[in-house]
């Protein structure tokens, strides 16, 4: 067992007696943390890949709807239609707390309450598949705002876990049996102390009172 | 208040600017690496970027992934999709877990 170099002296036993007691308590405390951040993180990820899938899907579907109105319309057109937009996201940002681990909470509020703000452009030069094009991509913004906010609670969340299960991990192999190592071997060497005091003093006493009645001679 | 932001080459992410994101069509790694180290140092709280450009300049990415704010999100492009952004869900859940036992299969 791994050993430090420590004194054999009482002081240092009750030293490592309370390093033992707070690093098991430790070890327990930052065990059940891990395993409720775990539980935690599953969930989310779970959620996580299911939005991402769904939110790719969408986006290219998106991105392809782009294409078509591109193709019915020139260059220029397109982009005057979508230089100036009327539409602006404030995005809000709250933290909540899961287990020490601050995660963001997103929620948006557009400049205006007309959601067919979106589009920013006159009907007259552009064409209607543009407008489901941006509809197309107006649709999936939730989801897209959602994503964000799983994604970093899930990014988050797993270098905790990765550090917490660290912890545990030193705690448990590493200081936890250090310190019972130490406290063995003061206890060990305390006691070979104590017996060699006795028999110190069994002797002494044999020698003093041989000095005393000189049982010998008789 | 923070705002949202689109990275990505313009075919991409055009449409965005219409939801009220801005828009910053870029091509160039050393550009967009400039961006979003501009992005993240003022009011921007989402930063979508089209896994083509975050390819390029991944290693940027990743210093974000332990703070906060803002959050970098991949999106998959016009071309040059990449599946990171899936791959990333996975990483996160190999870095947590030590293996992905959930989506091995994906």
């Amino acid at each position: 067992m791994a050993r430090t170099q420590v004194n054999p002296t009482r002081m240092e036993l009750t030293k490592q007696k309370k390093k033992l007691v707070s690093a098991v308590r430790g070890h327990k405390l930052l065990k059940d943390k891990r395993d409720e951040l775990m539980r935690q993180f599953l969930e989310l990820v779970r959620e996580n890949m299911e939005l991402r899938e769904k939110v790719e899907a969408a986006i290219k579907a998106a991105n392809v709807n782009f294409v078509i109105a591109r193709a019915g319309m020139s260059q220029q057109t397109l982009t005057t239609a979508l230089m100036a937009s009327k539409q602006k996201l404030d995005l809000f940002c709250d933290s909540k707390n899961v287990m020490s681990v601050e995660i963001p909470q997103f929620t948006v509020k557009t400049k205006t309450a007309d959601e067919n703000d979106i589009y920013s452009y006159g009907f007259a030069f552009t064409t209607g598949d543009l407008d489901d094009a941006v509809k197309s991509l107006a649709d999936v913004q939730q989801d897209m705002l959602r994503l964000a906010e799983v994604e970093k609670a899930c990014q988050r969340m797993s270098i905790e876990i990765e550090k917490t299960r660290r912890r545990v991990n030193a705690l448990e192999h590493v200081l936890i049996p250090e310190a019972q190592a130490n406290i063995k071997y003061i206890t060990m060497k305390l006691d070979e102390n104590e017996r060699s005091t006795q028999s110190r003093l069994m002797k002494v006493k044999d020698m003093m009172l041989e000095e005393a009645h000189h049982y010998n001679d008789k | 208040m923070y705002k949202i932001a689109v990275m990505g080459d313009y075919d991409s992410i055009y449409g965005f600017s219409a939801l009220g994101m801005d828009t910053f069509p870029l091509t160039e790694a050393e550009e967009a690496v400039r961006t979003l180290r501009k992005l993240a140092n003022s009011e921007y709280g989402i930063v979508y970027i089209t896994e083509n450009l975050a390819g390029m300049i991944s290693r940027e990415i990743e210093k974000y992934s332990e703070s906060l704010l803002p959050a970098i999100i991949l999106i998959p492009g016009i071309f040059g999709n990449t599946g990171e952004g899936i791959r990333n869900v996975k990483k996160s859940v190999e870095q947590a877990v030590g293996a992905d036992i959930l989506f091995a299969d994906k």
